[in-house]
């Protein structure tokens, strides 16, 4: 019997330190030994469960690693877990990197501990989202979220029926990317909050799921819902199910995020149109930005700088530039 | 069965009156907060007490419901499941890639054996090493969401074969689908419920939840009994995965994060006590429908989904509170 609590304990021990490396990757990954090899960089996350910030992971630590320099990587373990990036940065410091490239998880939370490696002379770039204020951090490279959703806005303007019923399926709002986009396309659209052609509006986690429960119960109230707004593409695919059980296939779905599997979305007419964002793009430009700033001293442009958005459509809108599914798979991220 | 099987049978019909008092008054509490629900949106909304929107709720019950089921049985056990939202999401992504072979059956008796494997593992740790089940499942939730994230690369599964999605199909009645995974929802609650009240495996699961020592003197394996139930649940999670796979025909790493704590809520509110040894099978399907019929109704009615969550939190303290009375009352 106490052979077996001993056995139970050293399980229970190795299954929780599994658990903990999985949650948090603190380790230190090396790579090629070039001239730079004393050169270490953090890389913090959101949640990897996400394809988005693995793609955008992965290109910052390729770039970092094609330099010859080393990595600390981590990452929230759930949306919004900015607790887990203050441990990590935390950690960063003490082992003195050069530079940390950080996807926040809250605007604000982060403040304190990146004042505190700014501090320590280290270069904090932020990807993807930005600290509130953005001067937060010595500079920002990230989708303007706010002209993405404006793209979607103005195409779902165009091409929507005479009689719009909106239906917006959004993700929590405190969420930096997630507010951008619901005001950028209600500006797009030409309309604000309140206005009597939203339907109704629903709170998804940003997964196929809950965004298909959430475009049911808003169909319930409202069966004339005909132009749906949606976070990201796979709160699109789930709309999609639900709209498809309803026997509604003419409903105009726009959405934003550019993954191969939403601009495939695009092609088969799932989504009408989308705003691609270019994850890697952002990684490469902050490590460029980070190896300018050890050569020679060059902090980058303070701010948001603005890794770009392309609207993909097959229903191209006159005074709207665009890109086909084609050109979009081509050059989306994520796997085809 | 044992003599002392028999015995506790005979017992328990002695007290058939009494006991069949206890289980319905534990019904009646979830079953008059659904009513309640459903009055109040019925009457500030034009649109939810529409067929379809009745059929909807039920469907959008099943995929938490199901596991809920599960959840109950090792609940009653004084265990609890942590890890089930996770087990059923690896079994979903490991059918939805073995059926891209197009070997679907074969995919599907993959996935229960998944959740064969990992409803062994639990069982065996938390009865065989004596461990609690709240660590045990937290440390295998860990490990699973990490396991399907690496197994799929963090990308979904499209569903396409019409047997995996059987179950979002069904008969329809004046344009009301009364889908398969919502009868296969009621038929498992059906068959759990006659095996938890009318078996000695039942008798035996209760004893062991109230009380395990007086449970091992009375003659009862205890720790077979737990491990019958973690193997039992994990049929049940397979079942869960099937019909999620119905219903969202994607097979999606970071679907269902929060599963295990609804699937708990779920249970909860249904008047199953925490402590073990009380409650059923029923009360876990109207709890099931009552938090989704908060979600469907809040939304509809233009209220913010937040409240939602202040609606389902609230619930879930009033049933913990009602379990304690009772508790209280019956020790006095």
């Amino acid at each position: 019997m106490k052979v077996n609590r001993v056995a139970a304990a050293a399980l229970a021990a190795g299954i929780f330190l599994t658990a903990t490396a999985c949650g948090s990757d603190d380790s230190g990954s090396s790579s090629g030994s070039s001239g730079n090899s004393d050169v270490t960089i953090g890389i913090v996350e959101l949640n990897l469960s996400n394809p988005f910030f693995g793609t955008l992971q992965k290109a910052t630590e390729a770039a970092a690693t094609a330099k010859g320099w080393k990595t600390m990587k981590a990452e929230a373990k759930v949306p919004g877990d900015s607790a887990t990036q203050v441990t990590a940065i935390e950690n960063m410091i003490a082992n003195k990197v050069k530079a940390i490239v950080l996807d926040p998880a809250n605007p604000t939370a982060l403040n304190p501990v990146v004042k505190k490696a700014r501090d320590q002379g280290i270069l904090v770039i932020t990807v993807n989202a930005t600290l509130t204020p953005i001067e937060g951090a010595d500079a920002t490279f990230a989708t303007d979220n706010t002209e993405a959703g404006k793209l979607i806005g103005q195409w779902a303007k165009a091409s929507a029926p005479a009689n719009p019923r909106i239906a917006m399926l959004d993700f929590d709002l405190s969420d930096g990317p997630a507010g951008g986009r619901h005001n950028g396309f209600l500006e797009g659209y030409g309309i604000k909050d309140g206005d009597p052609s939203i339907a109704g509006a629903a709170l998804t986690k940003g997964t196929i799921e809950t965004g298909q429960s959430a475009m049911e119960n808003l169909l319930s109230a409202h069966p004339d819902i005909n132009v749906v707004y949606t976070i990201n593409e796979p709160v699109a695919r789930g709309a999609n199910t639900a709209l498809k059980n309803k026997g509604i296939n003419n409903a105009t779905v726009v959405s934003v995020d550019g993954a191969c599997s939403g601009v495939q979305d695009v092609k088969d007419g799932i989504i009408g149109a989308t705003a691609m964002q270019f994850p890697s793009k952002m990684g490469e430009l902050a490590v460029d930005a980070i190896a300018k700033y050890l050569a020679d001293g060059t902090k980058p442009t303070a701010g948001l700088n603005d890794s770009g958005t392309t609207l993909i459509t097959d229903k191209p809108v006159d005074g709207l530039e665009s890109q086909t599914s084609e050109w979009g798979l081509q050059n989306c991220w994520g796997e085809k | 069965m044992t003599k002392l099987d028999d015995a506790v049978l005979l017992e328990k019909e002695d007290r058939a009156g009494p006991w069949r008092a206890a289980l319905s008054s534990q019904i009646a509490g979830p079953l008059a907060a659904l009513v309640l629900a459903i009055v109040i949106f019925s009457a500030t909304t034009d649109s939810f007490l529409n067929p379809g929107n009745l059929s909807l709720i039920a469907q959008q019950s099943v995929v938490v419901g199901t596991l809920a089921l599960g959840q109950t049985l090792v609940i009653l056990t004084a265990g609890i499941d942590l890890s089930n939202g996770a087990i059923m999401v690896l079994a979903s992504v490991v059918i939805g890639n073995l059926a891209t072979d197009g070997n679907v059956l074969g995919a599907l008796l993959a996935g229960l054996a998944t959740c064969l494997v990992l409803g062994l593992l639990n069982g065996v740790l938390v009865s065989q090493f004596s461990l609690p089940p709240f660590i045990v499942t937290l440390g295998v939730l860990s490990v699973l969401t990490a396991a399907a994230r690496l197994y799929t690369d963090s990308q979904s599964y499209p569903i396409t074969s019409e047997f995996l999605t059987a179950l979002n199909e069904g008969p329809a009645f004046g344009g009301v689908t009364i889908t398969y995974g919502v009868m296969l929802w009621i038929g498992l609650t059906a068959i759990l419920g006659y095996a938890l009240t009318q078996t000695a495996w039942g008798v035996r699961v209760y004893a062991v939840g109230d009380n395990p020592r007086a449970a091992a003197l009375t003659g009862i394996k205890v720790k077979r009994v737990l491990l019958s139930v973690y193997l039992t649940a994990a049929v049940v999670y397979a079942f869960a995965a099937w019909q999620a796979l119905g219903r969202t025909p994607t097979a999606d790493p970071s679907g269902y994060a929060t599963a295990n704590l609804d699937s708990i809520t779920a249970v909860v509110i249904g008047g199953t006590s925490l402590f073990g040894g009380r409650g059923g099978v029923v009360g876990t399907l109207i709890g099931a429908l009552i938090v989704t019929v908060l979600a469907n109704g809040l939304t509809q009615a233009g209220i913010d989904s937040l409240y939602q969550q202040v609606g389902t939190g609230v619930l879930v303290v009033i049933a913990v509170a009602v379990d304690h009375f009772v508790r209280t009352r019956q020790t006095r």
